[in-house]
């Protein structure tokens, strides 16, 4: 259904959750599996698995779903227009990256409302690396009329180990997305149903509190002591999992790959959490790095030696 | 002759990359015709965001035939022989080989090989797949499952070949999945259509229509042109900015350059945050209030910022876009101006937040934070810099005190939220709070200054409490990336020490400082008092610090100046042998009387005087070294002055202790020119010396006498000119 037809509290360019609708809608109509978000705190949609452990191994894999993501730095106790602690990322995913992906990508924001005769539409360099994946790709930010709307990666090493075939990866920051095509300059502001009656919820209707709580946690109450015992225990489980999921005690076949992942994605987020209380020296801060990222290669490696991960 | 068309039609390839990669492509493709033997024309290669493009005219038909006689063995050798030559030869019997007579050595076999030259498009077909295949991209990828590598996916490749009244062919080859054909796309989102295309004219025409414009420099022209128009038409200069020109060049196929507004009560925010803002985050221009109204530009700073600190902005950008818009750019104009807005109220917000912090209030966060393992916390660096900064500056005419306060607020806008945002912003903002909290003019200056001379044309600091800042900053860089020997090496200069170096060289000249380096440097070593190793000795005041040898430590950090000195010297005009000359003398750690002596000494030696004197010297020298070979000994010493025979070698030695006396007078006073002009007065003597005295003398033990007397007197004007300079490392 063309966007024009759709009644307006449900068009992409007057609420929220239609802008979010309407991306999945697209991505549906390609074939993409829509994927409903991960059950766990995770930084950014890359760390579900539908996309670090998905984007290895041979098998063909699209998918596409909505992440909440948490940056407990980024919280400014909701006093910043634009900067939040937690936000939604709609992710893609193509595996192999199509041929015609650039075109793909340029559609889904037709969808949305961005009219590329009207609109600038870049695609500005932008290496994508992420340290505590092992991870790393080439693409662009995406820029419409000067503003990133999206990250555009194709995936060349994840957990260490190389994409072969290549995923393509979209990344849509929705909020920033939302703010464009509503026309508000305050993400608060931002119309979350599209209603403008008394109905009219508003992103910080949902919101705001959240990110004051939130800010008010992550920077001055979350607790260390607690958090440093997560990370250590979130360690040793993912350890203690790959080592129980070798089946017959060889490299062969992994039978546990995405539980003890699970508990490399709760390391990665404690880490934030220390990180953002400021209890983590610079020094420090490298060495939990290279812990995560070897739990994120040693899950990449069992992941491998699973049907998912092509071994057969 | 034909030309080729090769474009190379990829997803977008990153801005800064494109110019070094119309470079390579040029040569990769041209050197391997010229080793095929296929001399061309000319050849031109664009760039844009989507694409590579290489036009090579001129290119032979075919390769020149080859025409080899390779040589055999001799009539009647061994068969094994015989098979190797055939086969090597390509023969299938000796028939086909002819017979070369060699009456001395003995008859033998010559093959001639002909080896006709081939289709230039042949060759092209195999050279064109292997530069695309082995492409120095400074970083490329894999893309769907495919194994080839590009900078981005590479969608499809155009290659023709042909003279320009047929019809081109188009080289056979593919890469991969790519095929090869003549169609290519015009603009991303205005004309994606497939185009046909022949020859280069055509391409570029055709292109021209489908809204891409190819060569760089055009579009570089016509963003810069437009700019400025945009900016006139309202009385507003563009701030000009290469770099970033040519970056936007390298963002569009189709430039359309639009003018935004922004709030003018950003315009409290200082300039400089401002232009940083809009021009790394959204890479458009800023511009000023017209010269008319008599402002300064973005950057400089004669006098102290106040007020509005505006530097002579005006609340308007200039962006560059890649499409003509339906509406005009009323929608891009729109959408720039609300990032902008977004952008500058964070900076605003950053900067409103520095200001509730005194820099000193900062300071404790650098104990937390290491400079390097070895050379301690950036506090510990920061308590170095100030002591030396006060050693300094009674030196360069500064005040203690000031000099003092300046060191230890120069680094604290390390921590603030703007630097933090635009590290290019540091100093400046140091500068901008210093002020804001009413230091000192010349501290606040200092903040900013004593991070110069950055690049070759950066201003040199003049105020003498930046003097001592700065000289202390780069000293203890300096110093202490030494003592832990972490030197530069080949290319690598990790901690930018050659830039320090050459910073203290044009501080010390530029404001004519006198000091001795190696004074300097020995005395600093104290204050760097160098962390033991980890787990190697105790840690703690008691333990003595490990350091090098002092002697033979600033000898190695003298050399490095020297070399430095010699670099810049020699870019201001001055010839390399005259730096050398200069520094083959003893104990030459002034930067100061060095560069003054070489200036000296290149003002002697465009005299007439100096050329005949430098004649002379060489002439001595050149009679010494032969007969000090020939007769296995060193002619040194005093000559006797009773063995002198003749007025003119009087006249001589007595020319030479006049001259080595005044000159050496001269030089005490550090007046290099008058001691060269007590130099050049010995041009005269030496001149009428070799006219009449014949210094080989044949004849009994007399004669032999005055002749090693006469030697000795050659050397004489050798060990004289030393007091200016060793004449013997000047050329000419």
């Amino acid at each position: 259904m063309a966007a024009s037809q759709l009644p307006p509290h449900m068009r992409p360019d007057r609420s929220f959750q239609g802008l979010i609708l309407a991306l999945q809608r697209y991505w549906a109509d390609y074939g993409c599996v829509i994927l409903q978000p991960y059950d766990m705190e995770v930084g950014a949609g890359t760390f579900h698995p539908a996309t670090t452990l998905r984007s290895l191994g041979p098998r063909p894999w699209n998918a596409a779903y909505v992440q909440p993501s948490r940056r407990p730095k980024d919280g400014r106790y909701g006093e910043n227009p634009n900067r939040l602690q937690h936000y939604y990322q709609f992710q893609v995913i193509l595996k192999p990256s199509p041929p015609d992906i650039q075109d793909l990508y340029l559609k889904s924001l037709a969808a949305i409302g961005i009219d590329s005769r009207l609109h600038d539409i870049r695609f500005v360099e932008d290496d994508w690396e992420s340290p505590t994946l092992g991870a790393w790709g080439l693409g662009w930010e995406c820029w419409c009329d000067g503003m990133e709307v999206s990250q555009f990666t194709y995936f060349q090493q994840v957990a260490g180990f190389e994409c072969a075939p290549v995923s393509g990866e979209l990344t849509y920051g929705l909020e920033r997305l939302a703010m464009y095509v509503q026309g508000v300059d305050r993400v608060f502001d931002l119309n979350f149903n599209g209603r403008d009656d008394e109905k009219r919820v508003s992103y910080g209707d949902v919101f705001l509190q959240a990110e004051q709580e939130y800010s008010r946690h992550n920077f001055e109450h979350a607790d260390t002591g607690m958090l440093f015992e997560q990370f250590r225990m979130a360690e040793s489980a993912c350890r203690q999992y790959l080592d129980a999921g070798w089946a017959n005690g060889n490299k062969g076949r992994h039978l546990m790959a995405l539980p003890a992942y699970d508990q490399c994605i709760k390391a990665s987020h404690v880490f934030n959490l220390l990180d953002a209380r400021g209890v983590i020296s610079v020094t420090e801060r490298q060495s939990y790095i290279l812990r995560v990222r070897d739990l994120a290669k040693a899950c990449g490696e069992a992941w491998l030696a699973t049907d998912g991960g092509g071994a057969n | 002759m034909p030309d080729l068309l090769l474009e190379l039609l990829s997803e977008e390839i990153p801005a800064r990359m494109q110019g070094r990669a119309t470079e390579d492509l040029r040569k990769l493709v041209t050197e391997r015709l010229v080793d095929a033997g296929l001399v061309y024309e000319g050849a031109k290669a664009f760039a844009t965001p989507r694409r590579l493009t290489l036009y090579v005219q001129g290119v032979p038909a075919r390769q020149p035939d080859l025409r080899e006689e390779r040589k055999g063995p001799r009539l009647g050798a061994p068969e094994v022989a015989v098979q190797g030559f055939l086969k090597s030869a390509g023969l299938s019997s000796l028939a086909n080989a002819t017979i070369q007579r060699d009456p001395k050595k003995g008859d033998f076999y010559v093959a001639l090989i002909e080896k006709p030259g081939r289709p230039a498009i042949e060759v092209l077909a195999e050279i064109l797949p292997i530069v695309i295949r082995t492409f120095p991209w400074p970083k490329s990828m894999r893309w769907g499952s495919g194994r080839l590598t590009w900078v981005r996916p590479l969608h499809s490749i155009v290659a023709t070949f042909g003279p320009e009244t047929e019809e081109p062919d188009i080289v056979p080859f593919s890469v991969d999945d790519i095929a090869v054909g003549n169609a290519t796309s015009g603009h991303r989102f205005m004309a994606p259509k497939a185009i046909r295309v022949k020859r280069f004219d055509d391409y570029a025409r055709k292109l021209e229509k489908a809204k891409v414009v190819l060569d760089p420099a055009r579009r570089k022209d016509t963003i810069a042109h437009e700019a400025r128009q945009l900016a006139f038409a309202q009385g507003l200069d563009l701030v000009e900015d290469d770099a970033l020109l040519d970056e936007v060049a390298g963002l569009v196929e189709w430039p359309v350059v639009l003018m935004g507004t922004f709030d003018a009560a950003f315009l409290a925010i200082p300039g400089e945050v401002i232009r940083s803002t809009i021009r790394n985050n959204q890479k458009c221009f800023v511009v000023r209030r017209g010269s008319q109204e008599g402002s300064s530009p973005v950057g400089t700073h004669g006098a102290a910022p106040q007020g509005g600190m505006t530097n002579g902005l005006a609340p308007k950008f200039i962006l560059v876009s890649n499409i003509e818009a339906t509406d005009g750019g009323a929608s891009i104009i729109a959408g720039n101006e609300r990032v902008i807005h977004a952008r500058l109220s964070d900076a605003k917000f950053f900067y409103e937040t520095d200001l509730k912090t005194r820099l000193e209030d900062r300071l404790h966060k650098f104990q937390g934070i290491v400079f390097h393992e070895k050379l301690g916390s950036q506090w510990e660096r920061i308590e170095r810099i100030g002591l030396l900064a006060a050693e300094l500056a009674p030196l360069v005419g500064a005040d203690v005190e000031l000099a003092k306060r300046a060191a230890l607020l120069c680094k604290a806008d390390l921590l603030t939220e703007v630097v933090g945002e635009f590290p290019e912003l540091q100093g400046v903002m140091g500068r901008y709070y210093a002020l804001a909290q009413g230091e000192d003019d010349s501290v606040a200056r200092a903040c900013e200054e004593h991070y110069k001379p950055i690049g070759p044309s950066d201003r040199v600091p003049a105020d003498p409490v930046s003097v001592a800042v700065a000289l202390a900053d780069k000293i203890d860089t300096l110093v202490g990336f030494w003592a832990i020997d972490e030197k530069p090496t080949g290319s690598k200069d990790p901690f930018a020490l050659r830039r320090a170096a050459l910073g203290v060289i044009r501080i010390v000249l530029d404001n004519g400082l006198r000091c001795r380096l190696s004074n300097l440097i020995e005395g600093y070593l104290v204050h760097l008092r160098l962390e033991p190793r980890e787990g190697t000795e105790p840690v703690g005041e008691a333990a003595p610090r490990s350091r090098p040898g002092a002697a033979g430590f600033s000898d190695g950090l003298l050399g490095f100046f020297a070399d430095r000195l010699k670099v810049q010297l020699r870019e201001q005009g001055a010839r390399h042998d005259l730096v050398d000359a200069v520094f083959a003398l003893e104990g030459q750690d002034d930067l100061l009387l060095i560069a003054r002596r070489v200036e000296a000494l290149a003002g002697l030696l465009d005299s007439t005087d100096g050329q005949n004197l430098l004649a002379g010297y060489k002439r001595a020298t050149n009679i010494i070294r032969i007969e000090e070979k020939r007769d296995q000994t060193r002619y040194a010493g005093a000559a006797d002055p009773t063995l002198y025979r003749q007025a003119e070698e009087r006249e001589l030695a007595q020319a030479i202790g006049a001259a080595e006396a005044e000159a050496k007078d001269a030089i005490a006073r550090e007046d290099f020119a008058a001691a060269m002009s007590a130099m050049a007065k010995l041009r005269p003597h030496v001149d009428s010396f070799f006219e009449r005295v014949t210094v080989n003398l044949e004849g009994g033990e007399e004669e032999k006498k005055v002749r090693v007397n006469r030697l000795k007197l050659l050397n004489q004007i050798r060990t004289a000119t030393l007091a200016v300079a060793d004449f013997s490392r000047i050329e000419g």
